[in-house]
């Protein structure tokens, strides 16, 4: 689910998903790259007057002449809280939804192979669907779904899941500035619908200054929406398939990782921790039982990016 | 306890998993500071295991499996499309398979 194919969506992750690293407590608009908030500012339609309204300068709400320049500086301003009110609405949410739409096909694509790979290790259409439905997660199912096997390895499946997932620890992380004003129930219930793609655009549409807290909620559940339908489809339709070898279904969750791996490479600095992982889980899958090697080398990749930090 | 299917507590526990680390992030990084360097290793896990998952399964590809590898993360990367790269190393690996 990490995927999609909009150029648009594929430029503005990278940012989003670096300033996510330095966001704590604070919003810190500055470690944007102004180049992003504009790009996102600009085409989209400016927030609606009445939320403006409560800028800091009311001069500035005022200027209906050029929108962007005044989000721009209202963001970028000195002043204590550069965060309007948030809201929780159904226009939020609904803006959340159409936006996230074009991108859920996208997710739809690697749902319907996720589908039929759960097939193929033995779930039935039934389980997948309801994994996808509860669960949510797709680099984490898809790696379920690998090391799946009967009896299943529960502990083996349930703690790469949640190695696989410490990221959206940063991710939830990143939303607190914004979704620390609204009530703890539209809080919580929002972040299930966290994923990659939604989580991306939602960043871009808070930093926006828009102040729609159900952005997040709206856009998930489209992609929830398209992932769980496509699971769907791809569990019913892989049942038919009898013999997965002879159309290269065995190969398919291999091609997977391979794209997923194109996808998490962020340049020459992955080379290093991904050749350390890569020997470390060699030398492990040899010697030591089970799917440790997942973790171990996956952790040595981790720990050597952190051990570098410092340059 | 004995008459629970393995694989839905499996997958129940997946979900609490998963959303004790999507909800952790907003409730507890607001109570504790995580460094910069914790942050750059949280970051870097998923694409190392990736890694980790595909040595020992391209080890095993053999000459059919490497070839149709490679060409998955050519059109991977050049068209950013991931259904036509899906497409092509699963082509590549049957016909592959059936040349050698």
């Amino acid at each position: 689910m990490r995927q999609e194919q909009d150029p648009d969506h594929a430029a503005e992750t990278i940012p989003a998903t670096e300033a996510a690293a330095t966001t704590e407590a604070i919003p810190a608009p500055e470690t944007t790259p102004t180049t992003e908030a504009t790009a996102r500012t600009e085409p989209s339609e400016p927030p609606e007057p009445s939320e403006l309204g409560t800028s800091p300068e009311p001069t500035e709400s005022t200027d209906t002449s050029g929108p962007a320049v005044s989000i721009e500086s209202t963001d970028t301003s000195e002043s204590v809280d550069p965060i309007e009110s948030v809201s929780f609405s159904l226009s939020g949410a609904s803006a959340g939804f159409v936006r996230a739409t074009p991108v859920a096909l996208g997710v739809a694509g690697y749902g319907i192979v996720f589908g039929v790979l759960s097939g193929q290790a033995g779930l039935s259409a039934a389980e997948a669907t309801l994994m996808s439905a509860t669960v949510l997660a797709g680099a984490a199912q898809l790696v379920a779904v690998e090391l799946w096997a009967d009896p299943v390895p529960a502990l083996a499946v349930v703690g790469t899941t949640l190695v696989v997932n410490l990221r959206y620890l940063l991710m939830g992380a990143a939303l607190r500035p914004w979704f620390g004003r609204l009530s703890p129930a539209q809080a919580y219930a929002s972040v299930f619908f966290t994923a990659d793609e939604n989580w991306a655009l939602t960043m871009g549409e808070l930093r926006s200054g828009s102040g729609r807290g159900a952005f997040l909620l709206g856009s998930g559940l489209a992609i929830w929406t398209f992932w769980v339908l496509a699971t769907l489809l791809g569990a019913t339709a892989g049942g038919v398939i009898d013999d997965p070898a002879r159309f290269g279904l065995d190969f398919v969750l291999t091609a997977v990782f391979l794209t997923l791996a194109v996808d998490l490479w962020e340049g020459r600095s992955s080379l290093l921790p991904w050749a350390c992982a890569a020997v470390v889980a060699a030398v492990s899958a040899h010697h030591l039982p089970g799917y440790w090697y997942v973790l171990c080398g996956g952790l040595t990749g981790s720990l050597v990016e952190a051990a570098r930090h410092d340059e | 306890m004995s008459d629970l299917d393995p694989t839905l507590v499996v997958i129940l526990a997946m979900s609490v998993t998963t959303y004790a680390t999507k909800a952790g992030g907003l409730w507890l990084l607001g109570r504790i500071d995580l460094s910069d360097r914790a942050a750059t290793a949280l970051r870097a896990l998923p694409g190392a295991i990736v890694v980790s998952l595909l040595v020992p399964e391209l080890a095993r590809a053999g000459l059919p499996g490497w070839t149709a590898a490679a060409a998955v993360l050519a059109v991977a990367r050049r068209t950013d499309s991931v259904l036509l790269a899906l497409a092509v190393g699963t082509g590549a690996v049957v016909s592959l398979r059936f040349l050698l």
